[in-house]
């Protein structure tokens, strides 16, 4: 009788076959433009009206830069311990079951390596959609694990950041993860091999001062939030508000800590013109 | 003279103590009272609560960077500016000698009163403060010095101008380049360590903490307020994030704690700079007697394996 048992334990649900983006047929930008969701989704999940980037996952990015969505994920089953037996109003255990069983993902970011126009490439991307993208010991570790892939296969590092930051349940273990992930990018920095940093939709805290900022291209895609201090935090600091784009790719570019600014439509093109011409 | 609330009773007994020296000479009582406000101090930092080492480590009296310079060099050279932008008040540096060996210091640096408090930003740095720092371990791995970082902040700077300059990658980059500097780096939290605005000038061969210390990702009370949506479980936050020297020790993330004076570092500062000084020069020698190239592998290969906090399922 398997009415009311689960015969098989878990979810069964291939990460690959999730859906991360809603399903009803039009999207509202938030310019106000009402899309067919399809055209957004062949439009590498840019409106086309308004060039909107739609906050998307690691499914997605896989999809718009793999190769025929071919790529083979290292270390997926990596999970996270609750080390310091973390509580707030919930318990930290109870946050990371709730978050897989919501995302369908073991953790906020996964790895996978796969061809790119033909090129080798490992892409680390993370996923807001789990617990905001925050970085504790296991986006530590997938990234020190991505890295010793590409010193050993001599192959090029694209880290894709969305995120709020370090992961507050894991205190000091998930600080240490800015150090551990700029030790390893140190290594693969030696060693000669590229790494691109794109930063999108938000990325802040922890993660902007670590790993997102050490590329040797920190690039970003349009209106992104890109910032060490939240929003939030600073306008409480200061007492004022906050200038008009503040905080956005644009305004990064302009004062010099971005490399360029990249369309998701042209991002699979213009990264394999750039790794080309590092070859 | 501004005391914590658990610290009340000990300085009630020793004004008395004051007193009754002034007005008496009877030693029996002088020195009964001496012994009951010893015993008083060992009970109530036997069982201090995470919440009250911070209390501590933020304390007005407590020694700060400069405070510790003054003790433990014989002389020392104030170095200044990023070379880019400004100086930043909030970190301090320089040129020292301990022992006659050259040292390069530097630390975040709070005010004691108002007007130094808002020289210092609090100890709050801003990215020029942390480009400062980057400059000044350049210039001690040039000339083969090694370096010795003293940590407490409340946090790096969440300002506009901060944001413009870029915060984060100024604390980015320091962070990787101490990874490979050449020379020997000692950290010491000698107050606050608050996320990257610790780490910032926090990574080294080895990392010690004041007994009195904390260090975590995030501040009690901003984690109080993001996680319980107020400030006032700032004590709640502060057991849940495990942030005390003692945890550190603990979790394996610090090589050794420095321990206080009873009753705290702020209590005899003379006391604790000694110890410091003493705790330098012993993690000095064992680093200098260390291969350049082990050093910095050792380092690198130390900061790249916290090989826990997470597990692989079978499959």
């Amino acid at each position: 009788m398997a009415w009311f048992l689960r015969q098989k334990k878990g979810i069964l649900t291939d990460t690959k076959n999730k859906k991360n983006v809603p399903d009803g047929l039009f999207y509202k930008t938030p310019k106000g433009n009402i899309v067919y969701i399809k055209d957004i989704i062949d439009n590498a999940y840019v409106c086309p009206e308004d060039g909107y980037h739609m906050r998307i996952g690691s499914q997605e990015y896989f999809k718009i830069l793999f190769d025929m969505n071919t790529y083979t994920a290292i270390h997926d089953t990596c999970a996270a311990k609750d080390l310091l037996h973390f509580t707030d109003k919930k318990t930290y255990s109870s946050r990371l079951a709730l978050a897989k069983k919501k995302t369908g993902l073991q953790e906020a970011i996964r790895t996978a390596h796969g061809k790119m126009n033909g090129l080798d490439i490992m892409i680390a991307c993370m996923d807001f959609s789990f617990i905001g993208g925050s970085m504790g010991t296991v986006v530590g570790e997938k990234i020190a694990k991505a890295v010793d892939f590409c010193l050993q296969k001599q192959m090029p590092l694209l880290i894709i950041s969305k995120s709020g930051g370090a992961r507050m349940m894991e205190g000091s273990f998930s600080l240490m993860q800015m150090a551990k992930t700029a030790a390893k990018l140190l290594l693969l920095s030696q060693a000669k091999i590229p790494y691109i940093s794109l930063m999108t939709d938000p990325t802040t805290g922890g993660v902007t001062a670590s790993f997102a900022m050490l590329g040797d291209f920190n690039i970003a895609e349009p209106d992104a939030l890109i910032g060490f201090a939240g929003p939030r935090v600073i306008k409480e600091t200061i007492g004022c508000e906050l200038p008009k784009g503040f905080q956005k790719s644009e305004f990064l570019l302009e004062k010099g800590f971005l490399d360029f600014i990249v369309d998701r439509r042209y991002l699979k093109t213009k990264l394999t013109t750039l790794l080309k011409m590092l070859q | 003279m501004s005391a914590l609330d658990f610290e009340k009773p000990i300085i009630k007994l020793e004004k008395e103590l004051e007193k009754l020296k002034q007005n008496s000479q009877n030693t029996v009582i002088i020195q009964k009272l001496t012994l009951e406000i010893d015993n008083l101090k060992k009970e109530i930092f036997k069982n201090l609560t995470r919440w009250q080492r911070v209390q501590l480590a933020r304390h007005p009296q407590r020694p700060y960077t400069l405070n510790y310079i003054e003790k433990i060099t014989e002389d020392f050279i104030a170095i200044y500016g990023d070379r880019l932008f400004g100086d930043d008040k909030a970190i301090v540096g320089g040129l020292g000698t301990i022992q006659g060996k050259t040292v390069m210091i530097i630390g975040h640096q709070k005010g004691r009163n108002i007007n130094e408090r808002k020289k210092r930003n609090f100890g709050m740095p801003n990215p020029e403060g942390y480009r400062k720092a980057l400059r000044l371990m350049k210039l001690a791995e040039k000339f083969n010095k090694p370096i010795v970082t003293l940590i407490d902040t409340p946090g790096a700077f969440p300002g506009i101008e901060a944001e413009e300059r870029g915060q984060a990658e100024a604390i980015a980059k320091n962070i990787q380049t101490m990874c490979s500097l050449k020379v020997p780096v000692i950290n010491i939290v000698i107050g606050e360590g608050a996320s990257g605005g610790a780490l910032g000038i926090g990574v080294g061969d080895r990392m010690l903490m004041l007994e009195n210390t904390w260090y975590s990702v995030i501040a009690p009370e901003s984690c109080s307020a993001i996680l319980w949506k107020g400030w006032e479980y700032k004590e709640q936050a502060a057991e849940s994030l495990k942030l005390t020297a003692q945890d550190m020790l603990a979790q394996k993330m610090i090589d050794e704690i420095i321990p206080e004076p009873l009753g705290g570092a702020h209590r005899n500062i003379d006391a604790i700079a000694l110890t410091v000084k003493k705790k330098i020069i012993q993690y000095l020698q064992e680093l200098e007697n260390m291969d350049v190239a082990e050093r910095v592998f050792k380092r690198i290969k130390k900061w790249s394996c916290f090989d826990h906090g997470f597990l692989y399922p079978e499959k």
